[in-house]
C-alpha cells in the first residue's frame, strides 16, 4: 500500500467514525411490533427445545412449558403476596376435555378441536407415543416420570383415537400431580417420527432444533446463547387464547445491563437479577417487582454424618446454634427470602414442607453443645459452596466462616466450580457445605425420599441414614395413597420433627423466585418449576 | 512466492497437530464431570450413567480421541452440549461477529494512535507527548469490562445516545442474508440502510471500548520506533540535504519505523479477537470469546477444542500475511530471512 493512499484512507474512516449516529426511531411498523411484543432478557437460554433431549437445561424448561401441551395442568390460586400461584391439588385440562381418575387407573378425552402446529390433529396415538418417549429416553425425563411411578410403556393404553388410559402401577398420590409436570408433554408423533433415524428413535435430534408441539408458542427462531423468537399459535385450544403475540428472549449475560435495560425501558422482563438489584428496583418503584418463594425448596448448611465430627449429632446442633441467621438474611439476601429458622419455642409442628426450626444464633450454647461433644477447643474443617451461584453463597459461607470461629470451628472456604459441583456432591465426601434443593412436586414426603431416606439419593446430601426416617417416609408415602389422613400427618410431622432433632442438614430460608418487569406488563403467575408462563402475560 | 507460502503452510501442520492431542488432553483433564452436569439438577447417579454412555465419556481415553480426530478429518467439530448446536456451525456463525467487533476497533485504535504515536515522536516532551503517554497509561490499566461497562453507562443508561447493548442488531431488525457475516457489509449488499445503521449504531460502543484498550501498545510501539528511525543516519542525511520536514518524516521515517508497528498489529488482532470475551459478555456480542468461556464453564470439550483449533489456524494465517506484509513494506525483508 503506498504511504499517501494509506494515510488518506485512515483519515476519510476517522471522519466516518466521527459520525455518531442517533439510535434508530422507530419507524410506525416497528412501534406496532413492539406493542405486541414481549421482551425477556436473561442470563442464559436453552441449550435444546425438548425437555426429552439429552441434557436439556433449565431454560430449555420454559420453551418446552409455553410450546408444548399437557394433558392436564394446574388451576391458579392467590398466593403470597396475592401472586397468582398454582394449586397443588386443583388439575385443569389442557389437552384433556375430561378426566376420570378411576381405581387404579386415569382414563383422558382429547380435545377434539386440538391440533399441533403443523395442523395434524392430536390423537391418542400421539399421546401415547410421547408418554412412551418421556419413560424410554432415560435420563432426567424418565426418572421424572419415575417419581410419579409411570415407568413402563404398557402403562399407556390407547382406548379410541380420542381416549387414552394411564394404568396406575401402584396407587400412588404423585402419578396424577406428575401428569402436569413438563415432562409428559404431547409431542407430534407423526412429524418426529418422520425425522428420526435408526440411531435415534424418538427424534430427539429433531425436536431438538424446533419444537414440534401443539401449544400455545412455536420457536421461529432459535440462535442459540443470543435468543429465542417465539410466534403464538392463534389456533391453541389448551386454553384462552394468549394476549402477546410474540415472545424475543434475548441473553444478556451482565446484571448490570440487565438491571439497564428494564429501567430504561427497552426490556419488558428480567427474573435473575442479584437480590440487591431486585430490592433497589424495589424501592425506586419504577418497576414492577414479584417476590415469591421457591415451592418446597429450602437453602441449607448440610453435614456430612458419615465424616467425624459430623456424625456426632451434638456436634451438628451445636452448629446449628452458631449460624448467623438473621445476618444472612439481612446482609446476603437484603430480606429476599423467607426464614427458615427462629420459630417460637411452643410452636407445634406442622403437617407441611419447608417449615421454621426452632433454632436461633446461640453461641454460649453452641460452645457448651460443643464441649459436651468432647470439643471444647473446637477442629478444623471445610466449608464448600457451588460457585455457579456464587452471589448467594459467597457472601453467606463468609458469615458462616466468621460464626464458626467463635466457637472455635476453624473453616476454610472451598469454592468449587459450578460444572464440578454435583460430581463433588455425588461423592459425598464434603464434610460441610451450602446447598439449595427444591422439588417440582410440593409435597412433604416427595422432599424427604430425595434429601432424608435411607436409599441414599444424590440430594441426601449429608449420607444420612435412620431407619425410623425411612419408616416416616415410607408411612407417609402409604397413607397419602389410600387417602389415611390421620396417619399421613403423623408421620409427615415424626419425619420433620426428627429431621429437626437429628439435624444433618441446617434449614437457613426458603428462596425467593425475583422477577421484575416494565408498570404495563401484567399477569405473572408463580408456577413450580419457577420458569415464566407467557400464556398468561398480559403488555398493555 | 507462491511455494514460500505453501512451505509455510507445511511448517504449520505439526504445530497444529499438536494442538490438536493438547487441546484434546487438557480439556480431559478439566475438573468437572460433563454428564453430571448436563444429567440436570434432579438426575440420580444411573441417570448420569445413561448420560455419559450416550455422549459417549465412558469409552477408553484412546478410543475417544480416535473418534474425535476422525470427525475432525471429516470437518466435524462435534456438537455443543451448552447450546446444542454443531461446534463448526457455531464458529462459523460468530467468527465474523467478532472479526467484525475487533477489526472496527483495530481500525479506530490505529487512525488514533499512529498519528498520535508520530506526532509525539516528532516531539518529544512537548505536549502531544504528554497527552500520548497519559492516553497509553490510561487506555491500558483500565480493565476492559470496566471501559465498557462506564460506556454503557453514560452513553446508554445516562445520556439515551447509544441503543441497548443487545448485540449486533435491534431486536426489532432482522439480520441480513448472510454474505460474509459482517453485518455493516451485509447490509449494504441487501441495500437496508436502516438496518446498516442499526449495525454500526449497535458496533460504536463496543468497538471503542476495544480501541481505547488496544491503542496503547500501538501509539507506544510507533512512537519508540519513530523515535528510532529519526535519530539515524539516513534521516539526518535528508535533513542535512534540505528536505522539507513533512518529506523527511512521512516519506523516510515513517515508512521505516513501520516494520515494528505491523507486528505489533498483528500481535494486538490475535489478542484481542481471543480476549475480547469480556466486551463481548458486556454487549451481549455473539462472538466466539464469550462462546468458548462459557463452553470451558461448563465443561463443554468439543466448543472448547474447536475454538482453540480455529484460533492456531488463524494464528498461523495472520503471521503469514504480515510476512507478506513485511516484504512489501520493506523489500529488504525476504520471506526466508
Amino acid at each position: 500500500m503506498k504511504r499517501r493512499d494509506f494515510l488518506k484512507s485512515v483519515s476519510g474512516l476517522a471522519a466516518a467514525s466521527a459520525l455518531t449516529p442517533a439510535p434508530a426511531i422507530w419507524s410506525s411498523a416497528k412501534a406496532q411490533a413492539r406493542s405486541e411484543t414481549l421482551l425477556i432478557v436473561s442470563e442464559s437460554g436453552p441449550n435444546n427445545l425438548d425437555i426429552h433431549g439429552v441434557g436439556t437445561n433449565v431454560p430449555g424448561y420454559e420453551v418446552s412449558w409455553n410450546c408444548y401441551d399437557r394433558l392436564i395442568s394446574h388451576e391458579m390460586k392467590s398466593g403470597p403476596g396475592g401472586v397468582p400461584y398454582y394449586d397443588r391439588d386443583k388439575f385443569k385440562p389442557e389437552l384433556a376435555e375430561d378426566m376420570k381418575v378411576g381405581d387404579m387407573s386415569v382414563t383422558f378425552k382429547l380435545k377434539k378441536n386440538a391440533k399441533f402446529h403443523d395442523g395434524a390433529p392430536v390423537t391418542a396415538k400421539d399421546v401415547k407415543w410421547s408418554l412412551d418417549r418421556a419413560v424410554s429416553v432415560g435420563g432426567f425425563p424418565t426418572f421424572q416420570m419415575g417419581a410419579g411411578s409411570l415407568t413402563k410403556t404398557e402403562q399407556f393404553v390407547i382406548v379410541d383415537d380420542n381416549t387414552v388410559r394411564i394404568d396406575f402401577a401402584k396407587k400412588d398420590r404423585l402419578t396424577l400431580p406428575d401428569l402436569a409436570v413438563i415432562v409428559p408433554c404431547v409431542v407430534n408423533s407423526e412429524l418426529v417420527k418422520k425425522n428420526a433415524s435408526e440411531k435415534d428413535p424418538w427424534g430427539l435430534e429433531y425436536t431438538k432444533q424446533q419444537t414440534a408441539g401443539s401449544g400455545a408458542y412455536k420457536v421461529t427462531k432459535w440462535t442459540a446463547g443470543t435468543e429465542v423468537v417465539m410466534e403464538r399459535n392463534d389456533e391453541w385450544a389448551g386454553g384462552p387464547l394468549p394476549k402477546v403475540k410474540r415472545v424475543i428472549w434475548r441473553m444478556v449475560p451482565q446484571a448490570g445491563n440487565r438491571r439497564a435495560l428494564l429501567e430504561r425501558g427497552d426490556a419488558d422482563i428480567s427474573y435473575d437479577l442479584p437480590n440487591k438489584d431486585f430490592v433497589e428496583l424495589k424501592d425506586s418503584g419504577k418497576l414492577n417487582i414479584v417476590s415469591v418463594p421457591y415451592s418446597n425448596g429450602v437453602q441449607y448448611i448440610g453435614m456430612n454424618v458419615k465424616i467425624a465430627p459430623f456424625d456426632n449429632p451434638k456436634v451438628r446442633e451445636a452448629v446449628a446454634c452458631a449460624i448467623p441467621y438473621q445476618k444472612i438474611m439481612d446482609a446476603v439476601l437484603f430480606g429476599l427470602a423467607k426464614p427458615m429458622f427462629g420459630a417460637a419455642a411452643d410452636k407445634a409442628t406442622e403437617v407441611a414442607w419447608p417449615q421454621p426450626t426452632k433454632y436461633v444464633t446461640d453461641i454460649a450454647k453452641a460452645k457448651a453443645l460443643l464441649a459436651e461433644a468432647g470439643h471444647p477447643n473446637g477442629f478444623e474443617t471445610t466449608l464448600s459452596f457451588d460457585l455457579g451461584f456464587a452471589g448467594v453463597n459467597e457472601p453467606l459461607c463468609v458469615l458462616v466462616q466468621e460464626s464458626l470461629a467463635q466457637i472455635g470451628i476453624k473453616t476454610t472456604i472451598n469454592k468449587i466450580p459450578g460444572a464440578n459441583w454435583r460430581t463433588e456432591l455425588n461423592k459425598k465426601v464434603l464434610p460441610l457445605y451450602t446447598n439449595v434443593f427444591s422439588g417440582w412436586l410440593d409435597y412433604p414426603e416427595y422432599f424427604f425420599i430425595w434429601c432424608y431416606d435411607g436409599k441414599n439419593s444424590i440430594f441426601n446430601t449429608m449420607s444420612y441414614q435412620s431407619k425410623a426416617m425411612d419408616e416416616y417416609i415410607a408411612g407417609a408415602v402409604d397413607a397419602a395413597a389410600i387417602g389415611n389422613t390421620a396417619k399421613y400427618d403423623t408421620d409427615v410431622k415424626g419425619f420433620v420433627d426428627l429431621a429437626f432433632k437429628d439435624i444433618p442438614r441446617i434449614p437457613l430460608y426458603q428462596p425467593y423466585v425475583n422477577v421484575a418487569m416494565q408498570k404495563n406488563v401484567s399477569g405473572y403467575q408463580y408456577w413450580f418449576h419457577r420458569r415464566l408462563d407467557y400464556r398468561a402475560l398480559v403488555k398493555a | 512466492m507462491l511455494t514460500m507460502i505453501g512451505k509455510r503452510l507445511m511448517f504449520a501442520i505439526p504445530s497444529l497437530i499438536g494442538v490438536v492431542i493438547v487441546t484434546f488432553l487438557l480439556t480431559r483433564a478439566l475438573p468437572g464431570d460433563p454428564a453430571a452436569y448436563f444429567a440436570g439438577p434432579a438426575a440420580s447417579k444411573e441417570a448420569i450413567e445413561q448420560i455419559r454412555k450416550k455422549l459417549g465419556f465412558d469409552k477408553p481415553l484412546i478410543e475417544q480421541f480416535f473418534r474425535y480426530t476422525n470427525d475432525l478429518a471429516h470437518g466435524d467439530f462435534g456438537t455443543s452440549l451448552t447450546t446444542g448446536q454443531p461446534v463448526a456451525t457455531e464458529i462459523r456463525n460468530r467468527l465474523p461477529a467478532s472479526a467484525e467487533l475487533t477489526l472496527l476497533g483495530l481500525i479506530v485504535s490505529v487512525t488514533i494512535a499512529i498519528p498520535l504515536g508520530v506526532l509525539a515522536a516528532t516531539r518529544p516532551g512537548s505536549w502531544i507527548d504528554h497527552l500520548c503517554r497519559v492516553t497509553t497509561t490510561a487506555g491500558v490499566s483500565l480493565p476492559v469490562f470496566f471501559t465498557g461497562l462506564v460506556l454503557v453507562y453514560l452513553f446508554y443508561f445516562r445520556l439515551g445516545w447509544s441503543p441497548a447493548p443487545l448485540g449486533r442488531l435491534d431486536v426489532f431488525y432482522s439480520a441480513p442474508t448472510h454474505v460474509t457475516g459482517f453485518y455493516l457489509i451485509d447490509t449494504l449488499i441487501a441495500r437496508d440502510l436502516e438496518a446498516f445503521r442499526s449495525a454500526l449504531s449497535q458496533l460504536i460502543l463496543p468497538a471503542a471500548t476495544l480501541a481505547i484498550f488496544s491503542l496503547a501498545p500501538i501509539a507506544r510501539m510507533t512512537r519508540a520506533s519513530m523515535l528510532a528511525v529519526l535519530a539515524s543516519d539516513f534521516v539526518r542525511t535528508a535533513r542535512a540535504s534540505g528536505l522539507s520536514p513533512s518529506t523527511v518524516i512521512v516519506t523516510y521515517a515513517f515508512r521505516n519505523a513501520m516494520l515494528p508497528v505491523i507486528t505489533t498489529l498483528s500481535m494486538v488482532f490475535s489478542f484481542l479477537l481471543g480476549a475480547n470475551v469480556l466486551v463481548e459478555k458486556v454487549f451481549a456480542w455473539p462472538g466466539i470469546g464469550s462462546y468458548a468461556v462459557e463452553a470451558l464453564i461448563s465443561s463443554d470439550f468439543a466448543p472448547v477444542q474447536g475454538f482453540v483449533l480455529t484460533m492456531a489456524v488463524m494464528y498461523v494465517l495472520l503471521n503469514l500475511f504480515i510476512d507478506i506484509l513485511y516484504g512489501v513494506i520493506d523489500p529488504r525483508v525476504r520471506l526466508e530471512g
